[in-house]
């Protein structure tokens, strides 16, 4: 059975064009690019194209990116360096809806540091609002993190715009973008963000590489220590095939970048249009509007998330769920929770992402096939519109 | 992804007796839309008092339909006093098995019986909530006691993350995590029967709540605060909840974050002694 393959958010295929991009650094050219000899060396040219073509993508210097091993590092480094940086400021200033690899940073911080955070909430949309955002600015604020796109509904936020504000306090400013980098433009020549994470597994290149832009005259302070590599900016011998591999899938991601408006987000809406016309009782979680161009995040009521998932997969739909029961938790996702989406419809949220390599072909196939499965749940269950719930009496607010 | 038996997918994705019964002759309904998964179970009894049908709704994930499905064919056929006997554990063996995290699911199998069974005989209303004594434990799933400590009982539950697994209890907000733990203890016997041993592990134990307070009142005012005193410090007891053990240091101790954690270290060494080696100090 062929795999539809609809969950890009979560990771990506590998461009076949990236694999061979950095195949040969496996078998023949396994040189470490520190090394004196011209073995060596040669590996360290390579690996100054690839710096260039992330800096390209990102509109910033090729010395500002410092590689890692993943999006969570990235970020974990972001925040410690700026909170090393200024010892004597202790307010951080985060959302709600941010990636784990934030939030359980800044709880940690939070429990066992002392600090003091502050979660912007969203409205209804997953929107943030900027007059709660400049009023949460205080002069202790040592530095804020605000992802570029959130993961579960593909919102877009206010990026330019709050980087400036921050910047107006003297705040430093970080943004997560592993969803965006590669699906909207980025240009750091023009939005004065200070640091920037991404990976690589989300833009077509393998899982365990990623990057952070750094800009020039920031004080930082390293994460990884024990090695010159990355200009004493973070240890460790360089994963050549990985960063070769992420200078691919960015210039590749340049090229496409179009594509991803166009192509992909007309069959992104063709499912989204076609799922809220033909079933009844759902709902779409998330900005209309300020959306990256693959994700859309659809609730259907009355039937639960993973059984949904399970059903899927049975026709080879791949596609994941900020339901309770696929988390491993029993509450559902925080992000739907926190824009209030209720708890009848969160249980139900299906999010679908898409990638250049989707065809039209497939979403046919999804919305053929998907709205029939809903009716079937629906049957085995003992709610419907007409029939509600008794209320739980949840109170899920932290 | 879950690790789900053959037989959990079957029954997932094959459900048995799925629907309702017109004219039932006991309904049981437990869980909500809200708490993420929810059973509707309906008997038919026969004049010789066997269960002669039974069909269910579910609204939940995959192990719950599954444990729903699995419930019906267990019931169907046996007696009601046979039925009464089947616990949880029943339904998961009968699946194979559950994720640990998933057994849950079985045991709204089993409380839908329960309140199915009940209802029949006419004791209680179909809907569960109405029908429960006791003390209501986790607001977040709705758990009552009774629930948890029949879990508890039934399954040698031995810790928190476990009732959790099996009844939900404490998964939510997790403000009745320290009423889990009471229960615990209530199951394992502590509290109801005194210590036998003549001389007690620790000094606090089978003192009741108020003679600990005092207990550790007077170890602060006695051992620790002349020793701050003496450096120019005190401390002042702000909270006790549980284990948890609030103060605050004024004067000299206040300063500076390094010699706060030497000093909280000394308080609590200084209660874990003399009190309860289950003590932990906070500022707060
Ligand atoms: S009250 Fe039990 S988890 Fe919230």
């Amino acid at each position: 059975m062929k795999t539809i393959y609809l969950d890009n958010n979560a990771t990506t295929q590998v461009d076949p064009a990236v694999f061979e991009a950095m195949r040969p650094y496996f078998t023949e050219l396994y040189g470490n690019p520190s090394s004196m000899h011209r073995f060596g060396g040669q590996v360290g040219v390579t690996l100054k194209e690839a710096r260039a073509s992330v800096a390209s993508l990102l509109g910033c210097e090729p010395e500002e990116i410092i590689f890692t091993s993943c999006g969570s590092e990235s970020d974990n480094t972001a925040i410690r360096s700026a909170l090393n940086a200024r010892p004597d400021r202790r307010h951080i200033i985060t959302t709600a809806v941010e990636h784990p690899a934030i939030l359980s940073l800044c709880k940690y911080l939070e429990k066992k540091d002392g600090y003091e955070v502050t979660y912007l909430s969203t409205d209804e949309y997953g929107r943030l609002d900027l007059e709660e955002y400049k009023a949460a600015i205080r002069p202790d604020t040592a530095i804020i993190s605000v992802m570029w796109a959130n993961n579960e509904t593909g919102n877009i936020y206010p990026i330019e715009e709050m980087a400036k504000i921050a910047k107006e306090h003297d705040v430093i400013f970080h943004t997560d973008a592993v969803q965006a980098v590669g699906k909207v433009d980025i240009d750091l020549s023009k939005i004065p963000v200070d640091m920037l994470s991404l990976s690589g597994h989300k833009l077509h290149a393998p899982k365990g590489v990623g990057a952070l832009f750094v800009r020039k005259r920031l004080p930082f302070r390293p994460f990884l220590i024990g090695g010159h590599q990355e200009r004493s900016r973070r240890a460790g011998t360089e994963n050549t095939t990985g960063i070769i591999a992420l200078g691919k899938a960015c210039e590749l991601a340049r090229e496409h970048m179009t594509e991803e408006n166009t192509e992909v987000k007309r069959l992104r809406d063709k499912l989204e249009n076609g799922l809220l016309a033909s079933v009844p009782d759902t709902k779409l979680n998330g900005d209309p509007e300020h959306r990256l161009p693959n994700t859309t995040n659809i609730s259907f009521g009355y039937v639960e998330g993973e059984a949904i998932l399970l059903m899927i997969d049975q026709v080879g739909i791949a596609a994941s769920s900020g339901s309770a029961c696929t988390s491993g938790s029993l509450e559902p996702s925080h992000v739907l929770l926190s824009m209030g989406v209720p708890f009848t419809f969160a249980h139900g949220s299906i999010r679908f992402s898409l990638s250049r390599f989707n065809t039209e072909e497939e979403i046919d196939f999804v919305l053929e096939t998907l709205p029939p499965i809903i009716e079937n749940l629906r049957k085995l269950s003992p709610f419907s519109a007409e029939k509600q719930a008794p209320a739980c009496t949840k109170s899920f607010t932290e | 992804m879950w690790e789900y038996t053959d037989k959990v997918k079957d029954h997932f994705l094959n459900p048995r007796n799925a629907g309702t019964i017109e004219d039932a002759d006991g309904i049981g309904e437990v869980g909500s839309l809200a708490c993420g998964d929810a059973l509707t179970l309906y008997i038919k009894v026969g004049d010789d008092g066997r269960i002669t049908d039974a069909k269910f709704q579910t609204f939940g994930c995959a192990s719950a339909i599954a444990s729903s499905s699995a419930l019906t064919e267990l019931i169907i056929g046996k007696t009601v006093e046979e039925a009464e006997k089947i616990t949880n554990k029943d339904i998961a063996q009968y699946l194979g098995g559950l994720p640990r995290e998933k057994m849950h699911c079985s045991v709204m199998g089993q409380e839908a019986l329960e309140q199915a069974i009940k209802n029949m005989r006419g004791e209680a209303p179909s809907k569960a909530e109405h029908s429960h004594e006791g003390e209501l434990i986790c607001e977040c799933f709705g758990v009552f006691d009774e629930e948890i400590l029949q879990a508890i009982k039934e399954n040698d539950l031995k810790t928190v993350e476990d009732v959790t697994n099996f009844t939900k209890a404490g998964g939510g907000c997790g403000k009745c995590i320290p009423d889990i733990e009471r229960l615990l203890a209530e199951a394992r016997g502590e509290g109801v029967c005194p210590a036998p041993s003549a001389e007690p592990a620790f000094p606090a134990q089978g003192m009741t709540n108020i003679q600990r307070m005092h207990l550790i009142e007077r170890v602060i005012d006695e051992d620790v605060r002349p020793k701050l005193k003496a450096d120019g410090g005190n401390i002042e007891l702000v909270d006790i909840d549980r284990d948890i053990v609030v103060i605050r240091f004024l004067g000299m101790c206040s300063g500076c974050p390094s010699s706060r954690a030497t000093l909280e270290g000394l308080v609590e060494t200084a209660l874990r002694e003399k009190v309860d080696p289950g003590l932990k100090v906070r500022e707060g």
